[in-house]
């Protein structure tokens, strides 16, 4: 029975596990550490903030699924159940890496400091950018299944060039593993040993597509043939997944090559909000992982450990309830985009035919 | 200064070298561009100048060339793609038309991909099937790309530099049946003015007044062939290089056609759908009055790129670009 959950790295790329069953993969529902001796643990108030974290994403979340269920966003990704996923390994990229998230990644940009509130132009309609991607030093969403892990690749490689020791981290999910592009990052980043992370995030599936049909062994090995070392973590566990994404930017920081990292975690919730997961998976499923439920197990952690009381988790649930009741509002505000000013947008230098557009429409005013 | 004559494809290598000269954030890219100097040496001896960091043989892998080329880009690089041919772009036009043209209107101009995409590209060279195909249209149809197609050595070097120097992505469709025909070419610096001139204007090659013809790249050694032919029967056709294919310089198009009257449209790429079908249209808007006959198109067949041996007869030569120029004098 597959049981194995890596959190430091092995000296040669993860054991073959054979096929996993979601339910069965990950063991524990404490959130203790598989490895305490890894030297990449996050110390107290690193995990603190990272459960803060957690539960603003989580807040946030609720309430931009409720803002499209009345109507004010065209389709939400919701990321609940991948908390840890994300917000652990973000916590663990250092201020000089880049961030080339997919575009489910709410944990990421809310550790990034990104205000999560930026992205409701995209999800609204209005907006198909939404953050200064320079200054947050995260790339925008990329919703073409796996297109952002070529340019990922491409940007480390320019941080190589250019002598930043800094790497690049790249979100992608499970059924992304099975892109050609995809497959194509993992052959240029060996290639070029450029300093990148793939970090996938296997949720159990891709809408309706169980993550076995992607894969025939564990994502973990994915990247072995291609001669990229990779390990597989609980990501339902924050801790784990901060120490496991720190020893591997460091290696890669340190020249030592492109690594992979499987979380291995949960969708909870559908797809997106246009998605009916009672259509293709099993309740029970769904009730296992909702007690592998990440927040909690990092609540279970901060309490056992005496790092944390009730007034900071009292505190983090009041800071989480003020953000998501500003969410609505920030929302209704948003104005739709000018024709003009993407017009505008479209190219840096003249080009005649966007003038000529541009021309047709102030006849028409 | 005025130099001894090169071929076309010699002068796109003085271009590169000239700009990887002046910005060492330049770099070329692509299969075989580093001690093969690429398979029609475009990139020759630029590995041994400049080193296999700025001169990087690429895996194999058209998606691949582009992806981390925007990735680069995005790091403040300038890279310079080869794709080894036309029909071997396919596998990279998804990085092509959902992130390279799309990246900057999606951060509302905050990013910009300073990418040049080199695609030596059309027929007439007798190759085997996916190495003569003229995919243009494809790529037209997508905002946020610039698309030029030089035809001749002067232009290659200009169109080049311009490409490198361009904040936008463009597209150089390099004629490969032009690649080896030499003219002489002033090898300056890249300069504004004429960046923009070669990326955005046509230029009247040769002069006349009954009938235009307009084509780009391969297809304009052919016009002034027809042209010439048709002067010997009295016919006087001008004939415009339109250099861009986006944009297109409709401005010259139809300061032509209110002298001529009468507009041939010319390219290899085939006529349904093509730049010409996109060029009758608004021409046809915009001089209706002044057309003296409709606009006619003359390019490839509804065909996949038939087997080289037949080539001659799928391709606009100036025998089909002579009759349709007698169709629109006897309309």
């Amino acid at each position: 029975m597959p049981t194995a959950t890596v959190t430091a790295k092995s000296p040669s790329p993860a054991p073959a596990t054979g096929p996993v069953t979601s339910t069965e993969a990950v063991t524990g529902t404490t959130g203790a550490l598989r490895d305490p001796s890894a030297e990449h643990r996050p110390d107290p108030s690193i995990r603190r903030s990272m459960y803060w974290d957690m539960v603003l994403t989580r807040a946030f979340d609720k309430a931009a699924t409720a803002l499209q269920r009345q109507g004010e966003l065209a389709l939400w990704a919701p990321s609940l159940g991948q908390e840890a996923a994300q917000v652990g390994s973000a916590h663990a990229v250092g201020a000089d890496d880049w961030i080339f998230p997919s575009y489910r990644e709410h944990g990421v940009l809310r550790s990034r400091g990104v205000d999560l509130r930026q992205l409701l132009g995209l999800f609204r309609g209005a907006d198909h950018g939404g953050w200064d991607t320079s200054a947050a030093r995260v790339h925008l969403y990329t919703l073409v299944v796996g297109a952002q892990a070529l340019p990922a690749v491409g940007y480390a490689t320019g941080m190589a060039m250019d002598g930043i020791p800094g790497a690049v981290i790249v979100y992608l999910g499970d059924g992304a593993t099975s892109q050609g592009e995809v497959n194509e990052a993992l052959v240029w980043a060996a290639s070029y040993q450029a300093p990148v992370l793939f970090l996938i995030q296997n949720n159990g599936w891709a809408i309706s597509t169980p993550s076995g049909t992607q894969a025939r062994v564990d994502l973990a090995r994915r990247g072995e043939g291609f001669g990229i070392p990779g390990q597989r973590v609980d990501g339902n566990d924050v801790d784990a997944c901060f120490t496991a994404t720190a020893g591997a930017l460091d290696r890669i920081r340190a020249g030592q090559g492109p690594e992979l990292i499987e979380a291995l975690t949960y969708r909870l919730g559908p797809h997106t909000t246009s998605d009916d997961p009672s259509r293709y998976r099993d309740q029970q499923e769904e009730a296992a992982w909702k007690e592998r439920d990440p927040l909690l197990r990092a609540r279970h952690s901060l309490e056992a450990e005496g790092l944390a009381d009730e007034e900071f988790f009292a505190a983090a649930d009041s800071a989480a309830a003020a953000f998501a009741s500003q969410v609505r509002e920030y929302c209704l505000a948003i104005e739709p985009p000018r024709l003009p000013d993407l017009l505008s947008q479209v190219y840096a230098t003249p080009h005649s035919l966007i003038e000529e557009e541009l021309a047709s429409l102030g006849a028409e005013r | 200064m005025a130099q001894a004559p090169i071929a076309l494809g010699q002068a796109v290598n003085r271009a590169l070298e000239t700009a990887m000269e002046a910005d060492p954030k330049v770099i070329v890219m692509g299969e075989d561009v580093g001690a093969l100097g690429g398979v029609f040496r475009v990139t020759a001896e630029l590995k041994d100048r400049f080193g296999a960091d700025r001169v990087r043989d690429t895996p194999l892998g058209e998606a691949g060339i582009i992806g981390t080329a925007i990735g680069l880009a995005l790091r403040g690089y300038r890279p310079v793609c080869e794709i080894q041919f036309d029909g071997f772009v396919f596998p990279a036009f998804n990085q092509i038309t959902t992130q390279l043209a799309k990246l900057r209107s999606r951060s509302h101009g905050g990013l910009t991909l300073s990418v040049t995409i080199r695609i030596p590209y059309g027929g007439r060279i007798g190759a085997i099937e996916h190495h003569s195909e003229s995919p243009e249209a494809l790529f037209a149809h997508t905002a946020g790309l610039r698309l030029v197609s030089p035809s001749d050595p002067q232009d290659a070097y200009d169109m080049t530099l311009a490409a490198v120097a361009c904040p936008d992505p463009v597209i150089v469709f390099e004629p490969k049946s032009l690649y080896w025909s030499k003219g002489t070419v002033n090898q300056a610096e890249a300069d504004p003015g004429r960046a923009s001139e070669v990326l955005n204007r046509a230029r009247v090659l040769r002069r006349g007044d009954q009938v235009t013809l307009a084509a780009y790249g391969p297809s304009v050694p052919q016009a002034l062939r027809a042209a010439e032919q048709l002067a010997q029967t009295g016919t006087a056709a001008e004939v415009l290089d339109l250099r861009s294919i986006s944009p297109i310089d409709f401005a010259a198009i139809e300061e032509s056609v209110a002298r001529t009257g009468r507009l041939v449209v010319i390219h290899e790429a085939p006529v349904f759908f093509g730049a010409g079908a996109e060029i009758a249209a608004r021409i046809t808007e915009r001089c209706f009055y002044l057309l003296e006959a409709p606009v006619l198109r003359v390019g490839g067949y509804h065909l996949p790129y038939p087997p080289a041996l037949i080539e001659h007869d799928h391709l606009p030569g100036p025998d089909r670009i002579a009759d349709a120029v007698r169709r629109t004098l006897e309309f």
